[in-house]
């Protein structure tokens, strides 16, 4: 078959995938926060349940005038939210469907898929940089020290898993946790790595993934009550939905990847991995998405100085200790 | 009755550390899964108290045009106009008296605050709280309404509360 056809049809299925991803996930949070706080949410747009709002929502914000603040730096101001996109995107192609349903099955998937991830602290930085406003400036500032002191606990966190399981490709991860860790009579009962002693590594995962994705309860670069909306200030219109796309894109993909290492990515025992593997998948991401969703509607913000001090007296020195647990443990079993 | 009147110098803490983060997912998920508390308004409407400060209403023969409620009103919200006729003597030969006649009554809910100073001001029981609240209007001039519009909300007022329990009257003392 044709190389640049199959090219275009992997394209075509991801940004699909992805974006339809992406607005079940608003939907979503627009759902269960309003049920959470005993309210209704949107009901009327579509006729039912409100099932067509986030759709008529993107639609009036791409109607919207695409404001240039004067003080701004223009393209770096106009190139932000494509670079925040791309990075969600470019992550999401490690991940693995099933078996054979991957963008590309990379030997270094998840050393890629971390690095790649990182991009969106550029955008978010070249947002804040740029607008020519001093609120963005300080959300910019914020965010930039926030996913630099997270994404060092989360690579710590996946290093656990990496030496569980021999190997950095994403399929090979999976692979490893469908193996049966023991039998039971004949029947040999395999264990996602979660229940394998990485339970540790995998909250201080979900922890980093959150700040990662700017989230409550570590939203201090966006905190509007403080910074108007920080780096997301002087956006309008379609840059602002990008950022938003992003946002919930990579939800889906922080927690795809999450599923992936810690609860055994598309397998599930009984289910042929070929066909079942992109649902099981998708279900696993959805379950760890509800419940960031959960955690923003429930917690309060934390302080900028207690996020700090969160990482870097806690999440890295016990990132560290779960490793090196992890390493002996491989060594001597 | 009394609350207390210092706050705890101390934060409360709970037994467990962290403990009250798993107590509020607990929470939001118990509200999650509960109904709504949400009443669908145009569909549904929620019955409002029966002393719920919805609109003024007037009682046009009760009003004598004493300009109280209009003086009291903070926000300067009630327009009133009248006259003065005369009256036949009572009796013949007696002195013509002068009554005043309500000939403007306008309440304009666009500044109104809802205190009730008007109400609780008026000497003749002319005002009146009723919990009608439907009349929004398309441009704040709308929201004028004169004494026919406010007269007519006078069916919807609720009978007055009953009056408190009174201790029993002390027996008459004997005289010595």
């Amino acid at each position: 078959m044709n190389v640049w056809l199959v090219i275009l049809f992997k394209l075509v299925v991801a940004i699909v995938v992805l974006f339809v991803a992406a607005f079940v996930v608003m939907f979503a949070e627009l759902k269960v926060s309003a049920h959470m706080q005993s309210r209704i949410g949107p009901y009327y747009c579509g006729g039912r349940w409100g099932w067509a709002h986030v759709i008529a929502e993107v639609f009036k914000w791409l109607q919207k005038e695409d404001l240039v603040p004067a003080a701004a730096d223009g393209p770096v101001f106009r190139a932000a939210p494509m670079v925040s996109v791309l990075g969600m995107c470019a992550v999401a192609v490690v991940i693995p469907l099933s078996p054979t349903l991957v963008g590309a099955n990379l030997d270094v998937g998840i050393f890629y898929a971390l690095a790649a991830g990182a991009v969106s602290t550029v955008a978010i930085l070249m947002a804040g940089w740029s607008s020519g406003n001093k609120f963005s400036l300080l959300g910019g500032l914020r965010a930039g020290a926030q996913l630099i002191a997270y994404e060092l606990p989360l690579v710590l966190a996946v290093v656990g898993v990496v030496i569980q399981a021999g190997t950095m490709s994403m399929v090979g991860i999976v692979e490893a946790q469908s193996q049966p860790v023991f039998h039971l009579g004949s029947v040999g009962i395999p264990l996602p790595y979660v229940l394998q002693g990485q339970i540790v590594g995998f909250v201080i995962f979900m922890i980093a993934a959150l700040a990662e994705l700017v989230r409550i309860p570590f939203d201090m670069p966006v905190a509007e009550s403080e910074l108007v909306m920080g780096y997301l200030t002087e956006y309008t219109g379609i840059r602002f939905t990008m950022f938003l796309l992003a946002e919930y894109g990579g939800m889906v993909v922080m927690s795809a990847i999450a599923s992936v290492l810690f609860l055994g990515g598309y397998y599930f025992p009984g289910l042929n991995a070929t066909w079942f593997g992109p649902f099981v998948l998708l279900g696993k991401a959805l379950v760890l998405t509800f419940v960031m969703i959960w955690f923003r509607w429930t917690w309060p913000r934390f302080r900028e100085d207690q996020l700090q001090s969160l990482a870097w007296r806690w999440l890295v020195p016990i990132a560290l200790v779960n490793i090196a647990v992890t390493a002996t443990l491989k060594v001597l079993l | 009755m009394s609350a207390p009147r210092t706050v705890p110098s101390e934060p409360v803490r709970s037994a467990v550390p962290g403990l009250g983060l798993f107590k509020g997912m607990w929470l939001t998920l118990k509200t999650l899964f509960s109904k709504p508390a949400t009443v669908f308004y145009p569909v549904e409407k929620e019955i409002p108290l029966p002393r719920a400060r919805g609109v003024i209403a007037l009682d046009v023969e009760a009003c004598t045009v004493c300009m109280l409620c209009a003086r009291e009103c903070p926000d300067w919200c009630i327009f009133i106009e009248g006259h003065k006729v005369e009256q036949p003597p009572a009796q013949p030969g007696g002195r013509v008296r002068s009554k005043s006649v309500l000939d403007r009554f306008d309440i304009d809910f666009a500044l109104c605050m809802y205190c009730g100073i008007c109400v609780e001001v008026c000497p003749f029981d002319a005002l009146f709280w009723s919990p009608e609240y439907e009349y929004s209007g398309r441009v704040p001039a709308d929201l004028l309404h004169s004494k026919d519009r406010l007269s007519v909300w006078l069916a919807t007022v609720p009978e007055p509360p009953a009056l408190e329990e009174q201790p029993e009257p002390p027996a008459p003392e004997e005289q010595p």
